[in-house]
C-alpha cells in the first residue's frame, strides 16, 4: 500500500494542458512541409523522382500529405529548398482535396459538418478499426488513452462495440481480407455515423500502395469525413482533428 | 562440395555456392540438424528461370547454415518428423503451391492466391471471404463448447480470429487463424522500384520499424558493398534499443492492466511514451521512421541530442525501476502471473521459440549476442535466470532487458564517434548472390533474406518476423488454462499480427 501511495506521488500530474496551451516538438518532428512555390522546376521534380511515395507533383509543386509517410527525403535532396517540414502537427482536414497542398491547410474546425458537431460536440464513441495496419497507428491512437493525453477528458472514448459508437477511425489500407468484416462494422453502426481514415494507408494506401491484396483507400470503400495523415499520425495530430472537427 | 554450407551473417555470397541437392538428402540434413537442436531461420520457396526451388537457412548453437534443393510439387513434408517447420511448410504450400504431403496440419496462413497458378493446396478458389475452407479444430462431447473472437476485437488492436475449444472456463485447445492483416508485402518487396523498399521494410511491423529496416539496410549493404560508419552503428543501435524499452514497458502496463492493478498500466502508458519521443528527438519519429538507410542513418546524433537522451534516460530509470517493484512485488499480481500460461522447455524447443518468449522458457538463443550486427560484437549481455515458461517469466525477462538496454543506451552514448551527414545515393546489387541478415528485434530474431538474378534484380526477398515463431507458442500456453487469463498469456507474448500476415 506505501508504495501505491509513492508511486503516486512521484508521478504526480501529467496530463497535457493542450489545446488550452501550446505544445512544441522537437525540432526534429516532421509535421506539415512548408513547400517553396518558387522552387525551380528541376530541383521539384528532382524530388518528385526520389519519393518513394510518389506523392510530389512536380507540375503543380505540391505534396500530397495522403501520400506523404513524412521520411524528410525531399528536404534533405532540395536542402529545404523545395521543402520543410515543420513541426506543427496540426493537419487534419475535411477533403481529400485539401491534403494537396503548399503547406496551407484550410482550418479544420470551420470545415466541420456543423450537425456533427452538435451530435458529437459533447460525447463522441469510436469503434477502431485495424484494416491491414502495421500497428503503428492503431499503438498512437491506443496512447490517446494515457494520462498525458487523457482523451477522455473530451468527451471522446474508443469503444468495444460498434453498437455502441458514434463512428468508425479506421487505420491501415484495408487488406482485402479486411475489407468485409470493415463494411460490417460499419453497417452495425446506428446511423448518424462518421468515418475517420487515419494515417497514409487508410488515405492512400500509404507504403502499401499498388498492391493487389489490398483496397487502398477507405474513401472508395466507404464516404470518409474526417482525414488524418501521418505515418503514422502524431498523437497531437489525431487529437488535434478530433478537437477540431467535433467541438 | 558439403551437402550444407556455413555462412555468416550479413555475408554475401555467390548463389552458384550454395549446396544444391536432391530432395531427399535436402530433407535428411534439415532434419539431422533440427534433431541435434538445429532452428529454422528462412525456408522457403521461390522461383528461378522457371524452376521452383527450396532454400532452408538453420542455425545451431552459434552457427548459420545453408542450403537448397528444387522443390518437387508434392514433397514428403518434415514437419511429420519435426514440428520446427510446421509453420514454414504451410507457407510454402499457400505462396508456391508446393504441397507437403503428409504435413498433419496442412492449413492456409494468410489466406490468398498462391504465385505460381498451380492448383491451390487447401482446395480455396477465392471467391469467398476468408478463412474459405479451413478445417477448424474441434473437440467433441457433452460438456464441451466453442468460443470464436474476432476478427475485430474489443481495444484498438490488430485483427485476428481465436477459436476456443473449452469444457466450463477451462481451454483444451486455442486454434489461431491469422491472414487478415495480408498486405502483400514480399510481392511488393519483389516488384517495386527499389526507392520504396525502406518504406516497406518500415511498415511489415509498426512496433518493429528499426527491427525490420536494420535486417532490410544490413542486407542490401551486404549486397551493395556499402560500408556502415560506427557512428551511424551507434545510432543504430540506441535506436534498436529504444524500440525494445518503449515495447516492454507498454506491455509490462498492460500486464498490470490485465491483472487490474491500474496504477502502473498508467505510469508506463505514459512512461512508454516518453521512451518514443526519445526516438523522435533521435530521428523526428516516435517509431523511428525514417532513420535507418541502405549505408547509414539520415540524422546525426551530435551532443545536443545526446544530452537530452542522457538526461531523460537519468530522469526516466529510476521511475520504471519503482513502477516495477510495485508491480512485481504486488501479492495480487504475482498470484496471477506466477505459474499461468506455462510452455515447458520441451515444448518451446519443438516449435523453436525466439526473443523474450523463449528465454523465459530456458532458450537463451539472442541474436545480439549470436549472431552480433552493428555495436552488439562488444556490448555485454543479459542472462536471464527466471525460467519456469510462465506469464511471470516473461514479464521478468522484460523486467531484466528494461535495466539491461538502458546500460547498453547510456554506453554508447559515451562513444565519440559520429556519424557522417547522409547522401541518398544509387545502389546496384551484386548479381546472383544471397544473403541473409539476422537481428534481435524486441521480440526476437527478426531475419530477411535476398536473393538476387544475373541482372542484380532482387529475385526473392523473404521476410521473417518473430512472430511467425511464436504465435504457436500462445496456443500451447493457453491448454489447460482458464479462458479468463487469455488476456494475460496473449500480452506476456504481445504477438504481431502484421507481422505474421505480412
Amino acid at each position: 500500500m506505501l508504495k501505491v501511495i509513492k508511486n503516486r506521488l512521484e508521478q504526480g500530474y501529467r496530463t497535457s494542458k493542450y489545446p488550452k496551451e501550446p505544445i512544441e516538438l522537437y525540432k526534429r518532428f516532421r509535421g506539415l512541409p512548408k513547400v517553396n512555390k518558387k522552387c525551380e522546376t528541376e530541383l521539384v521534380k528532382r524530388c518528385a523522382d526520389a519519393c518513394p511515395q510518389d506523392a510530389i507533383n512536380t507540375e503543380t509543386k505540391q505534396i500530397d500529405l495522403g501520400r506523404c509517410v513524412f521520411c524528410g527525403l525531399c528536404e534533405t535532396l532540395s536542402q529545404g529548398e523545395f521543402a520543410q517540414f515543420s513541426s506543427n502537427f496540426e493537419m487534419g482536414t475535411s477533403s481529400r482535396d485539401d491534403l494537396f497542398t503548399h503547406g496551407d491547410l484550410p482550418a479544420l474546425a470551420e470545415h466541420s459538418k456543423k450537425h456533427f458537431k452538435k451530435l458529437f460536440g459533447r460525447s463522441l464513441q469510436l469503434r477502431q478499426i485495424s484494416a491491414g495496419g502495421c500497428n503503428a497507428c492503431e499503438a498512437d491512437t491506443n496512447v490517446l488513452n494515457t494520462p498525458f493525453f487523457d482523451l477522455q477528458r473530451f468527451g471522446i472514448q474508443f469503444v468495444a462495440s460498434p453498437r455502441h459508437a458514434d463512428g468508425i477511425h479506421v487505420t491501415g489500407p484495408i487488406s482485402l481480407n479486411m475489407r468485409q468484416a470493415t463494411i460490417t462494422t460499419w453497417e452495425s453502426i446506428p446511423s448518424p455515423k462518421v468515418v475517420i481514415a487515419s494515417g497514409a494507408c487508410a488515405i492512400s494506401g500509404g507504403p502499401f500502395h499498388g498492391s493487389s491484396e489490398i483496397v487502398g483507400d477507405l474513401n472508395s470503400l466507404i464516404p470518409v469525413d474526417l482525414y488524418i495523415p501521418g505515418c503514422p499520425p502524431h498523437p497531437l495530430t489525431t487529437l488535434h482533428a478530433l478537437l477540431n472537427y467535433f467541438k | 562440395m558439403a551437402n550444407i554450407m556455413h555462412i555468416q551473417n550479413n555475408e554475401r555470397f555467390n548463389r552458384a555456392n550454395i549446396p544444391h541437392l536432391g530432395f531427399d538428402s535436402f530433407r535428411k540434413e534439415l532434419l539431422d540438424l533440427a534433431a541435434k537442436g538445429g532452428q529454422i531461420v528462412q525456408f522457403f520457396a521461390y522461383e528461378d528461370q522457371g524452376t521452383y526451388k527450396l532454400l532452408a537457412v538453420m542455425r545451431q548453437i552459434n552457427k548459420l547454415f545453408v542450403t537448397g534443393c528444387n522443390a518437387p510439387d508434392n514433397f514428403e513434408s518434415l514437419t511429420a518428423d519435426s514440428e520446427k517447420f510446421h509453420m514454414f511448410e504451410r507457407e510454402i504450400g499457400e505462396q508456391y503451391g508446393l504441397k507437403a504431403e503428409g504435413h498433419p496440419w496442412l492449413k492456409m496462413v494468410r489466406y490468398h492466391k498462391n504465385y505460381t497458378g498451380k492448383k491451390d493446396v487447401f482446395g480455396n478458389d477465392y471467391s469467398e471471404d476468408i478463412p474459405g475452407k479451413y478445417p477448424y479444430f474441434t473437440v467433441e462431447g457433452e460438456t464441451v463448447h466453442e468460443v470464436a473472437v474476432g476478427p475485430v476485437h474489443a481495444g484498438i488492436i490488430e485483427p485476428g480470429h481465436f477459436r476456443f475449444q473449452c469444457c466450463g472456463e477451462r481451454v483444451f485447445h486455442l486454434e489461431i487463424q491469422l491472414g487478415y492483416q495480408h498486405r502483400g508485402v514480399e510481392k511488393l518487396l519483389q516488384t517495386v522500384p527499389f526507392k520504396r523498399l525502406p518504406i516497406i521494410a518500415e511498415t511489415i511491423a509498426g512496433d518493429t520499424t528499426i527491427g525490420h529496416s536494420l535486417c532490410q539496410a544490413q542486407a542490401i549493404e551486404a549486397l551493395a558493398d556499402l560500408k556502415v560508419d560506427e557512428g551511424a552503428s551507434i545510432v543504430r543501435t540506441i535506436a534498436l534499443e529504444m524500440e525494445r524499452i518503449a515495447n516492454h514497458i507498454g506491455d509490462l502496463g498492460a500486464l498490470s492492466l490485465d491483472v487490474a492493478f491500474n496504477p502502473p498500466a498508467a505510469y508506463f502508458g505514459r512512461i512508454r511514451g516518453e521512451y518514443l519521443n526519445l526516438s523522435q528527438i533521435l530521428g523526428g519519429n516516435r517509431f523511428g521512421r525514417g532513420l535507418v538507410r541502405p549505408g547509414g542513418v539520415t540524422h546525426v546524433m551530435g551532443d545536443e541530442q545526446k544530452q537530452l537522451l542522457r538526461d531523460k534516460l537519468a530522469e526516466l530509470t529510476p521511475e520504471v525501476e519503482h513502477v516495477n517493484d510495485l508491480i512485481f512485488s504486488a501479492p495480487s499480481v504475482r498470484g496471477r502471473f506466477d505459474g499461468t500460461g506455462t510452455v515447458t522447455y520441451a515444448n518451446a524447443e519443438k516449435i523453436g521459440l525466439v526473443g523474450y518468449a523463449g528465454r523465459a522458457c530456458g532458450l537463451p538463443y539472442d541474436a545480439r549476442v549470436t549472431f552480433p550486427t552493428e555495436c552488439y560484437g562488444d556490448l555485454p549481455a543479459n542472462q536471464n535466470k527466471k525460467i519456469d515458461g510462465d506469464v511471470c517469466s516473461r514479464a521478468t525477462v522484460r523486467r531484466e532487458e528494461i535495466m539491461h538496454s538502458t546500460v547498453l543506451i547510456n554506453t554508447l552514448l559515451d562513444r565519440s564517434e559520429e556519424a557522417a551527414s547522409y547522401i541518398p545515393q544509387e545502389v546496384e546489387l551484386a548479381p546472383d548472390s544471397f544473403v541473409v541478415s539476422i537481428n534481435e528485434g524486441w521480440r526476437g530474431e527478426v531475419s530477411h533474406c535476398l536473393l538476387t538474378d544475373a541482372k542484380g534484380d532482387i529475385l526473392r526477398y523473404k521476410v521473417k518476423d518473430p512472430s511467425f515463431h511464436n504465435w504457436t507458442g500462445l496456443a500451447l500456453s493457453l491448454r489447460d488454462t482458464g479462458i479468463s487469463d487469455f488476456p494475460l498469456c496473449n500480452k506476456s507474448f504481445n504477438l504481431s499480427y502484421c507481422g505474421f500476415d505480412i
